[in-house]
């Protein structure tokens, strides 16, 4: 018997919840369902109609937002309900958790983008002008999604309230990044130099960093009581 | 050499008093014994004791050859069988030893695993989906869970709930060998659960 790293012990648990996952499906079908109708909604009554990119933007986010919100809760609402909270709590420690189960919630958001992302753009008849910092702002927006998803499922998966609870908190902390991937997605659309997105780009980077520390800071005293 | 003190434990849920004035102190080889009527915190103070929830007063203290261990460190050194602890349901027995061994850092190969789970009477049922298994065989399995990492601390609650006669057995193999390495500590409401003891506490009186 030997030890491992820390970062092993992180990935075995990310590679832990995507088995559990695959095999139960407790948040991929969540996150679908909330994704594929949201999307299929706005295309209805907006595709192929609206040229206007801010108002493109903003429902390519509203669409990856809502689908967040059903899903990616799960992450520590299902090791409550299912009573394995216990096991994880002795197993690991509270690091690991943390990075584990936020890898775990960026993975699944890129494969909800990975199919949500090209339906978007078929069925709202969409060009992209500057792919890259369409892209750019895509992964930096889902790491901060993931992020801030992350550590407030953490604090209210012990309540009794979980999915309003989660909404409510999540929408303020994650405000001004969507507003900030909102700017960044339009101006991508219209095709504006790489350089002028990258102001966008900074923000996003730095909301990440920001809620990173923050977690690191709560999630241990969250974790434990 | 591990050791675990408590120093004049308390808890309260809200204004309800569960139990205060705790006080303990083993060493390796010994074992206490915890009893009480339904309710009178038995199950909370075995919580308390791995660090899983905290005390409103007093604390816990878990030394290795004389240096205080934080609490994350502490559950290296602790293994425990609870009612409520569960195992991955979607997960088979091997999956969910191995990835909570290596979630905790251990590298222990497929046949060792395969061989602990023999060991607690599920042989050849480690590939079957725990969801599949009745709640003896979790609670076996629950066994094997807690020894995974070799603690030197064992805390077991209700320790046959669920088991057969072959289960019973499993678990006295258990207690003994736990009693000559470690510490053993057991909250139980059976009294041939008694004999194991070194020393009783009565909570709720």
């Amino acid at each position: 018997m030997k030890s491992s790293s820390w970062a092993a012990k992180a990935g075995w648990l990310l590679f832990k919840d995507l088995k559990s996952e695959f095999r139960t499906r407790y948040a991929l079908n969540a996150i679908f369902m909330f994704g594929l109708t949201t999307l299929t909604v706005v295309s209805f009554s907006v595709g192929g109609i609206s040229s206007n990119t801010r108002i493109t933007s903003s429902l390519f986010w509203l669409v990856i937002f809502f689908s967040s919100m059903s899903g990616l809760a799960q992450v520590f609402v299902k090791e409550e309900e299912s009573k394995t909270v216990n096991v994880l709590k002795l197993s690991a420690s509270s690091g690991t958790v943390l990075v584990g189960k936020l890898l775990f919630n960026l993975v699944l958001l890129l494969i909800l983008e990975l199919v949500i992302v090209p339906l978007f753009i078929i069925w709202m008849n969409l060009s992209i002008l500057n792919i890259w910092l369409f892209l750019s702002v895509l992964l930096l927006g889902s790491l901060g999604l993931a992020c801030a998803t992350t550590i407030t499922a953490a604090i209210i998966s012990k309540s009794h309230v979980k999915g309003a609870l989660f909404a409510v908190l999540s929408f303020p902390i994650l405000l001004p990044l969507l507003i900030v991937g909102i700017d960044g997605t339009r101006k991508s659309l219209e095709g504006v130099d790489f350089s002028a997105g990258f102001a966008d780009l900074r923000l996003l980077i730095s909301y990440v960093v920001v809620m990173l520390v923050a977690s690191i800071l709560l999630f241990d005293f969250v974790w434990n009581e | 050499m591990i050791s675990l003190e408590t120093q004049n434990l308390g808890k309260w849920f809200g204004k309800r008093k569960v139990f205060e004035g705790i006080n303990l102190s083993l060493r390796e080889k010994s074992s206490l014994v915890i009893t009480g009527r339904n309710g009178s915190g038995k199950t909370t103070l075995l919580k308390i004791l791995c660090g899983l929830i905290r005390p409103s007063r007093g604390e816990v203290t878990i030394k290795q050859d004389g240096k205080i261990l934080i609490l994350e460190k502490s559950r290296n050194h602790i293994g425990l069988v609870m009612p409520d602890l569960e195992l991955y349901g979607e997960l088979t027995a091997w999956e969910n030893l191995n990835y909570l061994g290596r979630i905790r850092g251990l590298i222990t190969g497929k046949e060792d695993l395969k061989e602990m789970i023999a060991g607690v009477g599920l042989k050849d049922r480690e590939d079957d989906l725990v969801s599949s298994f009745s709640s003896g065989m979790k609670q076996r399995l629950k066994y094997a869970f807690a020894r995974l990492h070799q603690p030197e601390i064992l805390l077991l609650d209700e320790p046959s709930a669920n088991l057969d006669e072959e289960g019973i057995s499993v678990v006295e193999k258990i207690v003994t060998e736990q009693k000559e390495r470690g510490i053993l500590i057991l909250a139980t409401n059976q009294r041939e659960d008694l004999k194991y003891a070194d020393e009783i506490i009565q909570l709720g009186r």
